[in-house]
């Protein structure tokens, strides 16, 4: 298992490289330049090249990226062109920000997701599996941006019984855990949610339905056993399956909340992605996105761990 | 019971009712503070140390309340266009013999916010701020923000602790504007922290709020400065909360929900629900353009005065006040209509279609013969307003009088870097744009007319993108800058505005009208034709 583990592990680190430097180059890539944001619109070029060559933006591309990752290794991710403030610094209250979301909203999407995905599938082919799947397909079908705002429109501004924006009454850094800051978690924790929950209940289904067609759940049921002792036969070998999903619906929650966080100008990664594209900001957006690679490889690493432990063929 | 127990109860009894009158008092205290919180359109709070980034929204929340400039300006009328007023220099004037000198006598007993006064030594230390590289308190990102703002100041010198001397590269008479964008952090605090990012997490200016907490891209909350130099403007709320939500319907839903007092730039399809809610909405001109740039490039189609003016003739922009909601003013030039430099232009813009045909004709265009040509516009933008929508109805109405309009859209920074090139730019050409269309501020005489018309303006000069190259706006844009009285000054730039007009330069589109909605229970708002406001007299009830 160690093994596995360490080959894992090792796996990860051309990914993440191959990550940041496809973000660094794309960006590049793109027009406009990292400066736009510090540069009035009518900026000569001769200010624009001297402060390029004060931000050591003048330099060739490999060399700006070899000198970022030879800083980023040793924990300096550099300072914010747009802000000045120390991208290492910025990332980690972001990251927690993101990760009460994605938390809140995975722990919602697979509680019912798989509830949903688990009787569909357990009664397939009913007319209760049919209501399920409508309810699946709507769910990945609906942009969950259209429906955040659609959930603004209802429980903020018609009815007025839940904040429609930011972490509570006075921001994210005097976040506790009281009634008024919760309700600023529910509207888009409920958005959040809804693509994977869909995406959840569509995969338990699937592996339940798989699981149920085979041999070794006709002999179960040959042997006498009862419907919920065949139903826990069942869900055990279609964990790991449902695992992965919910490992990668993870990881996308924490890096794909960007519209969701946009609309309730709830402060994480999302947020602070989105800021960094719009401002060309490449120190920021080569750190959180750093990060957010190095949390998805961890999350998948941990997945494949249980995954094997689950399943010890896996291992091999 | 005992007489100790009494005593005791009695001591326990008084203790609870005075703990109770403190707490009943805190509690009033802090249900008596008013608190003002603002929506902005900014994705981030603006940068606060010294010059703000974020446009001109930045210098309106950030800049102007922080810090102050040598020059401010009026933002105490809402019917007059916003002059130029004494800040932290008293008064200033021209050398007699000599016009590259200029001499400011600055306000004494100006106090910064840690209470250290404002001196000339200030003002020197500012300049190396943004010019000289090698001084330990250089800041490239404040040095990148004002250099277009200053770019005639040469040198600075101390005369005394009150009066300095500003020292020009060439004679230019627009020295008061260009300084009233140019804030002055302390110098003193500086010192202390040692380093921009320690400043900027604890910025110190003599404006008349101060900063009293910031998270990054999540609030900044001031308070009023009660020591600020000019009693009429100490802030008369408590606190200011402000808050970016660049989101127009979350910037909506967060007023509705009153989570918010006040919002900027209200997206025109909710003005209805908001209005209906009792929130306030507040608009007034301003010096704001929304106008297409044609290419004067050899071989551009714009080249010909006829097609320029047909252009002009055939926008229905009452057409496009309505798409906008009511929140536009239609351009009958390059400044608002009633602005000091407005003038007495010959040509009237208007909507008649049938004119603009006959002059296409003219210049031998026809229904069969359409003419060609593609805008440059992005999605969305800083002061860009609904530009797509807008755009489709520009297309709509110029198709009818024998143009052809295709877009080249693109994102915002995009647009603004495409810009930095002129229209004969090989990529450009390669891209078939003979025309760009980018919101512009016009608050001044030189980033109304100068950047826009000078042939050493051109990029990578500055913002001349069309690269207009007429010897009577050189000559008169000369003349209005070496034009040293203020009335006359005034003048020559309206001859100027006449001449652009009559020319039609560009196709004047509209001008924005600053829209922001206000809950009912915000009063004392007086609304600027500025970009900048002035948020001390507001009250909350």
């Amino acid at each position: 298992m160690l093994g596995y583990i360490l080959r894992r592990t090792l796996y990860t680190v051309p990914i993440v490289l191959g990550v940041t430097m496809l973000c660094f180059a794309l960006v590049y890539l793109g027009p406009s330049d990292p400066l736009s944001a510090i540069l009035p619109e009518d900026a000569p070029k001769e200010l624009i090249d001297r402060i390029k060559k004060e931000y050591g933006l003048d330099k060739p591309l490999p060399v700006q990226y070899a000198v970022w990752l030879g800083k980023a290794v040793t924990g300096d991710l550099g300072t914010s062109i747009a802000t000045r403030r120390l991208v290492a610094e910025e990332i980690p209250p972001a990251l927690f920000n993101s990760l009460l979301l994605a938390v809140l909203a995975s722990a919602l999407a697979f509680a019912v997701g798989t509830l949903l995905g688990a009787i569909a599938g357990y009664f397939h082919g009913r007319p209760i599996d049919r209501v399920v799947t409508a309810i699946a397909v709507t769910g990945v079908s609906v942009p969950h941006y259209w429906l955040a705002i659609v959930l603004v429109i209802i429980f903020s501004v018609e009815w007025d019984i839940l904040p429609s924006m930011g972490m509570g009454p006075d921001g994210s850094t005097d976040f506790r855990l009281t009634g008024e800051n919760l309700r600023h978690l529910i509207l888009p924790t409920v958005a959040l949610s809804v693509i994977p929950m869909a995406i959840v209940a569509r995969t338990v289904r699937e592996a339940v339905r798989e699981t149920m067609s085979q041999e070794f759940v006709q002999a179960l049921w040959a042997k006498g056993l009862t419907g919920r002792r065949v139903l826990g036969h069942v869900a055990k070998n279609a964990a790991p399956t449902i695992l992965a999903v919910m490992g990668l619906q993870l990881g996308y929650l924490l890096g794909g909340s960007i519209l969701i966080e946009t609309v309730f100008a709830w402060p994480g990664t999302g947020l602070l992605l989105n800021n960094s594209i719009f401002s060309r900001d490449i120190p920021m957006l080569q750190g959180v996105i750093l990060v957010l690679a190095l949390f998805f490889v961890a999350l998948n690493l941990l997945v494949d761990i249980m995954q094997a432990a689950l399943d010890p063929r896996i291992k091999r | 019971m005992t007489r100790t127990g009494t005593r005791r109860e009695a001591r326990a009894a008084l203790g609870g009712i005075l703990a109770a009158a403190v707490m009943a008092i805190a509690g009033t205290a802090v249900a008596q503070e008013k608190v003002l919180r603002v929506g902005m359109t900014a994705a981030d709070i603006p940068y606060p140390a010294g010059q703000p980034d974020q446009g001109f929204e930045g210098f309106r929340f950030m800049g102007y309340m922080l810090y102050d400039p040598l020059v401010l300006w009026d933002l105490s009328s809402a019917d007059k266009p916003a002059a130029l007023i004494p800040g932290l220099a008293e008064s200033w004037s021209v050398d007699a013999t000599d016009k590259t000198k200029w001499t400011f006598k600055l306000r004494q007993g100006v106090k910064y916010h840690d209470g250290g006064e404002f001196t000339a030594d200030d003002v020197l230390w500012n300049f190396e701020v943004a010019r000289d590289t090698k001084a330990k308190h250089y800041d490239p990102k404040q040095a990148a923000q004002i250099a277009t703002r200053i770019p005639d100041l040469k040198e600075i010198r101390k005369v005394d602790k009150y009066t300095i001397e500003i020292i020009t590269h060439t004679p230019t008479a627009y020295v008061p504007y260009q300084v009233s964008f140019w804030f002055m952090p302390s110098k003193a605090h500086w010192e202390k922290v040692g380093s921009w990012e320690a400043f900027a997490k604890q910025p110190v200016g003599t404006g008349p709020w101060k900063l009293q907490r910031l998270v990054p891209r999540e609030r900044a909350e001031m308070v009023g400065h009660k020591e600020y130099w000019n009693p009429k403007r100490v802030p008369k709320v408590d606190r200011i909360i402000l808050l970016p939500i660049p989101e127009a319907s979350a910037r909506t839903a967060a007023l509705l929900s009153r989570q918010v007092d006040w919002i900027e730039a209200p997206s025109p399809d909710t003005i209805p629900r908001l209005k209906q809610a009792g929130m306030q909405i507040v608009t007034n001109g301003y010096p704001h353009n929304w106008a297409i740039a044609p290419s004067r490039a050899a071989g551009s189609p714009w080249n010909d005065v006829r097609v320029r003016k047909a252009a002009n003739l055939c926008i229905d922009r009452e057409g496009i006040n309505q798409l906008l909601g009511g929140l536009s003013l239609p351009a009958k030039g390059h400044m608002p209509p009633g602005d000091t430099w407005f003038g007495k232009p010959k040509f009237e813009l208007g909507y008649r279609p049938d004119e603009a045909r006959k002059m296409m004709a003219e210049a031998g265009f026809s229904g069969s013969k359409k003419l060609t040509v593609k805008i440059a516009i992005s999605t969305s933008g800083s002061g860009q307003m609904q530009p797509l929508p807008m755009f489709e109805a520009i297309q709509a109405n110029l198709n009818e009088c024998f143009f052809n309009v295709t877009a080249e859209v693109m994102e915002w920074n995009a647009l603004t870097a495409f810009a930095r090139n002129p229209a004969n730019h090989p990529d450009i050409v390669k891209a078939g744009v003979d025309s760009v269309i980018i919101s512009r501020a016009i608050q001044d005489p030189f980033s109304a007319f100068d950047r826009f018309y000078l042939p050493n303006r051109i990029p990578p000069g500055g913002s001349n993108w069309g690269m207009v190259d007429d010897p009577e706006y050189t000559a008169l844009l000369k003349k209005a800058s070496q034009s040293f009285d203020l009335e006359t000054q005034n003048l020559v730039l309206g001859e100027m505005h006449a001449a652009l007009v009559d020319k039609a330069e560009w196709i004047w589109v509209t001008h924005d009208v600053n829209p922001r909605a206000l809950a009912r229970n915000v009063k004392g708002f007086v609304q600027a034709k500025s970009w900048f406001q002035d948020l001390t007299p507001v009250t909350k009830d």
